[in-house]
């Protein structure tokens, strides 16, 4: 019988202009009924494009050259138009990435739910009505009805993402694609969307084409993987499998470069260059720069394919040799780089930075006058202090008001109450022109290295910025400046280009050399690794990680990347909605996690390695609004172990052992 | 020849504007991304054509720009050079044949009579109703007027094949300096030209130079001796007339977004970087700009200048001056009356820019506010400028026949299409109709106009980062 | 949204009052009344009798925007500038400095604005779109761009020739209707045709090619690349997704305009010898009457305000994301 899906050799093409890119080279895999294929790759892999070529929903100037997509055995490619549309959304069906913008904002729920079911299965009246009402139910949605009647903008990120899963199960495809059907999504939410997908695959048995670039989710997920690579499969193997001992050097090194508890004080494996541009014709491997494994045939001629047992497989000259002399196939592993133990910063001083009680508050006016009738309490209360050469992880859900922390602490935000001491000084009552000399000691890193530099200005004055605070003349400034870039790991050469020449990796090194410019003491790092690939992530972390060590750097580290913060921080306070619910040494927050909202975070997270009796903790629900905050502990409307006390107080803090504090009527007071 | 330059408030802004643009050349053969977008404009075979069509506008619009006075020839010996009262400028000069072909009325295109007729006592003392020989036209054929039509072929065919030498004159050396700059042999260059391969829109701009050059050569043959275009009610040559529009159309188009670009810098970014009150106030100052209904505004500030124009007659020395003074002034207002969609953009962009994270980090470096506007929003915004400048461009253009039309545009003694446009509408009532100062108004506006549009249409596809 | 729609209104009362005083401050920078007076009754020969006859009949027989002598409010109240422009929010014109009542005309004068700018507008809006979609649905092919060709080229044509174009050809060439004139009732209809076609096709080049735009920039979104991963018809997808969200921006450039249709066309309406108020103003500022320009200036700023706050009003319409408050 013949395979669900079966892609064979599909090449796609997308020219724009005379660029001409090489999407897709030579592309195969298929997938059966009932069975979880995942396809694992970085971004600018050809990942969304395959799912794309499949659909034909190639964006302008895209086709596919060559190869056969089969769907039960029918081949799409030469499908005509009109009967490519039976297909989508009626056997294969998608959802996208982006919730947010993926639904039409002007059409309701419902309106969308029956477009799908009026054109593929002509249903009408109360027949729509009522299959639109039990898809809702299907996907978890409570109160349905209400639902139905309203728009996009009505409903959270991982309500939209529950209902282009209806939309797209509406149909009960034969195949669903999910294109990175979680990434926009928090990671307590994130398990809820995962769960629900693998319930309705048991419930329905379809296929599922599963397109992510997070190891943990594939873990979580599939049954296969397949690794792609610069427009090709490099390698494809069994979840366990791959897991086990993945095969390819590439596929090796995401597994290396990933940060985690176990590699603290060690120097992360990085994939050093980046990805090469497809639009270019490809004489030998296209991870032959990058290998640290790298032959001379690797140079010159692109490698086979080549099969292993189980329908598995790599791309990899490396297993060519091994495969004439045993015909099978093991795995080659490397040592890992030898370990780099830096030294642990931060006697014990007095705290560089002290904060208490900070709050930012946001007015909503409303009304005829514009009255101020109520606050957006982004950060209510928030106390911590930072020694120096130490770093704090402030980790929490989006929306929780950790960068407004960050923001409110530097000053970039009006502060509405409560104390900031930096170095013994109190900067939220400073006037402007004291602060303004004082900025160079506190600096800044930024999410997206692309908007963080000003596009219009060279390497050279963006690190000049800030130096005028520093008082140095023009002859030491050049001389700074190239000490700078080398220190972050660029040329001084780099210096008369401008961002718009630099991957995303090198441009969060230039903000990063920005910052250090000023010589600053204390940088707040706001998600500084979270838009990057796994594989820059590390060479990020890594620099943040010696720079610490040479200037006694003290970090606030924000990010809701739990395995960030088990690799780099000394420290880590957990927020919800505003507050802090969790504070405490790393070792001890993260191993007994104390509070029911830290321990959900924490077991919500998709692990790659398998651990046992682990138990996923499913929060209901989302995080409400902070304008309109749940009484008592924020957290009680979600808490599976809310007390009768939860809705009326806010719980004083619990202290446990070596200042693992906790906010929680679970702990009673102990101080 | 002894001349006494006396430059008019609007040709200093017109040398000031060629000052900028000489700077900001400069300034951007520095910056590479700033000349990024720059190379995907002239890789743009459009915007080639028309840029050379808006070159040889400029360049007309230029000469006409250079006013001054030429010495009389000298009455007394007394050494004293005396200027004539009247300003003219490099392009009158040029031009001088059809300037001083002054006819006694209407002519139609080519003509060599009159169009009207018109009592004319004969030599034998009779007097016949007959179309009058015109003074100028053909007046080189003498006796020979009957020729008229196989002297314009014979002056046609003597331009047209002038213009084609030329042009191929020019192919030839353009086509040999390729060749030599790309190191390749003058006929395989000669083939790239041809078939269009080379790296920029070359054969696009031969080809506009080339039509230019051919027209180019025909006038110059046939205008001196005859009136292309005719003449009008008061025998003017009407070629003259729409070239000397060329000015007044550009000056319109041009100096009214520099006059405005200031105010809407400086108040839209103020607005956005400062919000609050400020934001406010600039708000309340647009809106109310904004509410008035432009025309209105426009009428109600020239009548204004006309009413102190009247009262001040003495404070101008010719007509000239005074219909520069109206044209400068009708710029300012004009200016004022479109500055508030650029303000409300750049306000917009500003408000989003602000909230960039290298703003943030420009605050955190602790960089001041005056520093942050120029430094990272004043850049970030000079592509908005320089859309709406070349947009605006033609609308302007337009909106000067219409204000011509309503009867407060340029001074009526000035020379614009509006004017010629609100003139001969009059004299299509006429039987036989009189159409050529209609048409030569329209052809010369739609190519200005077309030209613009489609160079400012290159230029935002370069620019607006949403298009690419 | 009623607390909304008031605050607003209120808001527009300070606008007002900038635009009065806008506009009374260009008009006597240099001129005084006396010379308006001697503009009127004729430049030779005034008698300052007269004079202060005609300023004492018209309202011009005080200060300008202070009075000195007199008491208390008076100081603010009994000036020109307030006894010319309070009225106006009452919408009490006043006079024309020839004596006619000029919210009189304005009544009588405004029907035949509509007439003529009604349709060209509703007619436009339609075509335009249309033609929008359509060059949208053959995106870059050789029908989008030529249709875009199109569009430049008639862009580039003043409006001017149009209506010349247009009259010469039509009316005087094929004898199909009148050149000019206007009659009330359905025979307005022959008198409307021209100038309707005429207006429609003026402003088609800019419109549908900046329409165009629009449609094309909803086309790049996600949600329409979900719409056809559903397996919807293009045409679907074109009139219910992309259109529907591309109305956004659309609605905020048109609906502004549609209380100002009232105010007229200043050139078409004096070409087609149209009596409605476009022809009106012109008049008015050929003859340098301030009443009636002042009092077309107001009527045009408050329907311009009311054109802002339709524009509001009607986003919640098309985008349920908008809420006022």
């Amino acid at each position: 019988m013949a395979h669900l899906l079966e892609v064979s050799n599909l090449s796609t093409l997308i020219q724009s202009g005379t660029r001409k890119v090489r999407a897709l080279d030579d592309v195969s895999f298929h997938i059966e009924r009932g069975e979880t294929f995942a396809l694992l790759g970085e971004s600018g892999c050809g990942k969304s494009m395959t799912a794309l070529s499949v659909l034909r929903l190639l964006p302008t100037g895209g086709h596919v050259v060559s190869g056969s997509v089969r769907l039960d055995g029918q081949d799409l490619v030469s499908l005509p138009e009109v009967t490519m549309r039976s297909v989508r959304g009626a056997r294969i069906a998608m959802i996208f990435q982006e919730p947010m913008t993926s639904l039409n904002p002007v059409l309701t729920v419902s309106q969308q739910i029956s477009e799908v079911l009026v054109t593929h299965q002509q249903l009408a009246n109360a027949e729509l009505k009522q299959r639109q009402l039990s898809l809702l139910e299907s996907v978890g949605i409570p109160d349905p009805a209400r639902v139905l009647a309203s728009y996009p903008h009505q409903l959270s990120g991982g309500m939209k993402q529950r209902i282009m899963i209806a939309i797209a199960l509406a149909c009960e495809p034969d195949l669903l694609i999910a294109d990175e059907p979680t990434t926009a999504l928090d990671v307590t939410i994130q398990a809820q969307v995962l769960r629900l997908l693998r319930n309705l695959q048991t419930k329905t048995g379809m296929g599922m084409l599963f397109i992510t670039h997070d190891l943990g989710v594939v873990a979580e997920v599939a049954q296969r993987v397949a690794v792609m690579y610069a427009g090709e499969i490099v390698e494809l193997a069994t979840r366990d499998e791959f897991f086990q001992r993945p095969r390819h050097p590439y596929s090796q090194k995401l597994f290396d470069s990933l940060p985690r508890s176990s590699k603290r004080g060690e120097a992360l494996a990085v994939i050093s260059g980046s990805v090469p541009r497809l639009d270019q014709e490809f004489v030998g491997c296209r991870f032959a720069a990058r290998c640290d494994q790298v032959m001379a045939v690797c140079h010159e001629q692109a490698p086979r394919w080549i099969n292993g047992d189980g329908g598995s497989g790599v791309r990899c000259h490396l297993y060519a040799a091994e495969m004439a002399g045993q015909g099978k196939l093991g795995a080659i592993l490397v040592p890992l780089s030898t370990a780099q133990t830096t030294s642990q910063g931060g006697a014990e001083v007095g705290p560089l930075l002290k904060v208490s009680d900070l709050k930012v508050h946001f007015p909503i006016r409303k009304g005829f006058w514009q009255r101020v009738v109520g606050h957006v309490k982004a950060v209510d209360g928030v106390s911590l202090s930072i020694a120096p050469g130490r770093t704090l992880a402030l980790v929490g859900e989006s929306g929780c008001g950790k960068t407004t922390v960050g923001k409110g602490l530097l000053q970039l935000l009006p502060v509405s109450a409560g104390s900031v001491q930096f170095s013994g000084e109190e900067l939220t009552q400073m006037p402007p022109q004291a602060l303004r000399t004082r900025r160079g000691k506190f600096q800044i890193i930024f999410q997206d290295p692309f908007s963080s530099l000003d596009p219009r200005m060279t390497v050279m004055e963006i690190l000049e910025e800030g130096m005028h605070v520093l008082g140095i003349n023009n002859a030491q400034r050049q001389d700074h400046i190239d000490r700078l870039l080398t220190e972050v790991g660029l040329s001084p050469e780099s210096q008369f280009r401008y961002p718009h020449e630099f991957s995303g990796g090198q441009r969060q090194r230039i903000a990063i050399a920005r910052a250090l410019a000023v010589k600053p003491q204390l940088i707040v790092c706001d998600e500084p690794t979270s838009a990057l690939d796994v594989s820059v992530q590390a060479q990020i972390l890594n620099l943040l990680h010696s720079l610490q060590a040479a200037h006694q750097l003290s970090y606030l580290f924000i990010t809701h990347n739990i395995s960030v913060v088990e690799y780099l921080a000394h420290e880590v306070a957990v927020m919800y909605l505003g507050r802090i619910v969790e504070r405490g040494p790393v070792e001890s927050v993260l191993g007994s996690p104390k509070h029911p909202y830290t321990q959900a975070l924490l077991s919500a997270v998709p692990l790659v390695e398998k651990v046992s009796g682990r138990e996923i903790i499913r929060l209901q629900g989302e995080m409400p609004s902070p304008a309109n905050p749940p009484s008592g502990c924020h957290f009680h409307p979600r808490c599976p172990q809310a007390l009768p006390q939860c809705p009326q107080q806010y719980p004083d803090q619990s202290v446990f052992d070596a200042g693992h504090t906790v906010h929680c009527h679970l702990y009673p007071c102990n101080h | 020849m002894m001349v006494q330059l006396t430059p008019l408030w609007t040709d200093w802004l017109i040398y000031a504007l060629c000052v900028i643009i000489a700077v900001y050349i400069g300034y951007t053969r520095s910056k590479p991304h700033l000349l990024a977008p720059w190379r995907k404009v002239v890789r743009n075979p459009t915007a080639v054509a028309s840029s050379v069509i808006l070159l040889v506008f400029a360049t007309i619009g230029l000469l006409d720009s250079i006013h001054f006075r030429e010495a009389l020839p000298q009455a007394d010996n007394s050494g004293k050079t005396v200027y004539s009262a009247e300003i003219i400028s490099a392009f009158d000069r040029l031009a001088k044949p059809l300037r001083d072909h002054v006819e006694k009325t209407y002519s139609a295109p080519l003509a060599v009579n009159l169009f009207a007729m018109e009592s004319v006592e004969q030599a034998d003392g009779r007097v016949a109703r007959l179309f009058p020989r015109l003074k100028y036209a053909g007046g080189h054929l003498g006796k020979d007027i009957d020729q008229s039509t196989q002297d314009q072929w014979r002056l046609f065919t003597k331009g047209a094949i002038s213009g084609a030498l030329l042009w191929v004159l020019l192919g030839f050396m353009l086509n040999a300096a390729l060749a030599t700059h790309a190191k390749v042999r003058f006929s395989q260059m000669a083939q790239r030209l041809w078939r269009g391969q080379t790296e920029l829109p070359w054969r696009t701009l031969l080809f506009t130079i080339g039509i230019v050059l051919w027209f180019g050569s025909i006038v110059w043959q046939l205008a001196p001796n005859y009136h292309l275009f005719g003449t009008d009610k008061v025998g003017l040559d009407v070629l003259y007339l729409t070239l000397k529009s060329i000015r007044t159309g550009l000056v319109i188009g041009i100096l009214t977004t520099l006059v405005m670009l200031p105010f809407a810098l400086l108040f839209g970014i103020m607005a956005g970087y400062f919000k609050g009150w400020i934001d406010d106030v600039i708000q309340y100052i647009y809106t109310v700009l904004n509410s008035i209904p432009s025309v209105l505004l426009i009428a109600a500030a020239v009548l204004m200048l006309q009413v102190y124009m009247d009262l001040n007659k003495d404070a101008f020395n010719s007509v000239v001056e005074r219909a520069d003074v109206r044209l400068l002034f009708l710029c300012l207002i004009l200016g004022v009356t479109s500055w508030t969609g650029l303000c409300r953009l750049l306000r917009a962009e500003t408000l989003k820019l602000r909230e960039f994270d290298y703003v943030q980090a420009a605050h955190a470096l602790g960089a001041s506010h005056w520093k942050i506007m120029t430094r990272h929003i004043v850049p970030n915004v000079m592509h908005i400028v320089l859309i709406t400048i070349t947009l605006e461009f033609s609308s302007l253009v337009l909106a000067e026949a219409v204000l011509a039309y309503v009867g407060v545009g340029v001074d009526p003694s000035m020379h614009s299409w509006g004017n010629m446009i609100n003139s001969a509408r009059l004299e299509l009532a006429r039987e036989p109709m009189v159409w050529w100062p209609l048409a030569a108004a329209f052809v010369f506006m739609f190519v200005l106009v077309l030209a613009a549009n489609l160079f400012a249409d290159a230029v935002r596809d370069a620019f607006d980062p949403r298009v690419q | 949204m009623i607390g909304y729609v008031l605050r607003r209104l209120l808001y527009a009362i300070p606008i007002l009052i900038g635009v009065n005083i806008l506009i009374f401050t260009l008009f006597f920078a240099v001129n005084t009344p006396d010379n308006m007076a001697r503009i009127h009754l004729g430049l030779k020969r005034v008698t300052p009798d007269a004079i202060a006859k005609w300023k004492h009949e018209h309202g011009y027989d005080k200060p300008l925007l202070f009075n000195a002598q007199a008491k208390g409010a008076g100081k603010i109240t009994e000036t020109i500038f307030f006894g010319k422009s309070v009225p106006m929010f009452a919408f009490q014109f006043g006079a024309a400095d020839d004596g006619r009542d000029i919210g009189h005309d304005i009544k009588t004068r405004m029907m035949p604005s509509l007439a003529l700018a009604a349709p060209v507008f509703l007619v436009g809006l339609l075509l335009y779109i249309t033609f929008a979609l359509t060059l949208a649905f053959f995106r870059a092919t050789y029908v989008d761009y030529a249709g875009v060709v199109l569009c430049v080229a008639m862009m580039s044509i003043s409006g001017l020739f149009y209506i010349i174009g247009g009259q010469f050809l039509i009316s005087k060439l094929l004898h199909l209707v009148p050149i000019s004139g206007y009659q009330y009732g359905t025979d307005a209809f022959k008198f409307l045709v021209l100038p309707v076609a005429i207006g429609v096709i003026g402003g088609m080049g800019g419109s549908s090619r900046w329409y165009r735009t629009i449609f094309l920039e909803e086309m790049n979104r996600d949600y329409v690349r979900t719409a056809r991963a559903k397996g919807l018809p293009e045409r679907i997808v074109l009139f219910r997704h992309v259109l529907k969200n591309a109305m956004i921006p659309i609605l905020t450039g048109v609906v502004v305009v549609i209380p100002t249709l009232f105010m007229g066309s200043l050139v078409s309406e004096s070409f087609f010898g149209i009596p409605g108020l476009g022809s009106y103003t012109i008049d008015a500022i050929r003859s340098q009457d301030f009443a009636i320009v002042h009092a077309m200036v107001f009527l045009g700023s408050v329907l311009y305000i009311l054109g802002l706050l339709l524009t509001d009003i009607s986003y919640t319409w098309v985008d349920p994301r908008v809420r006022l408050s």
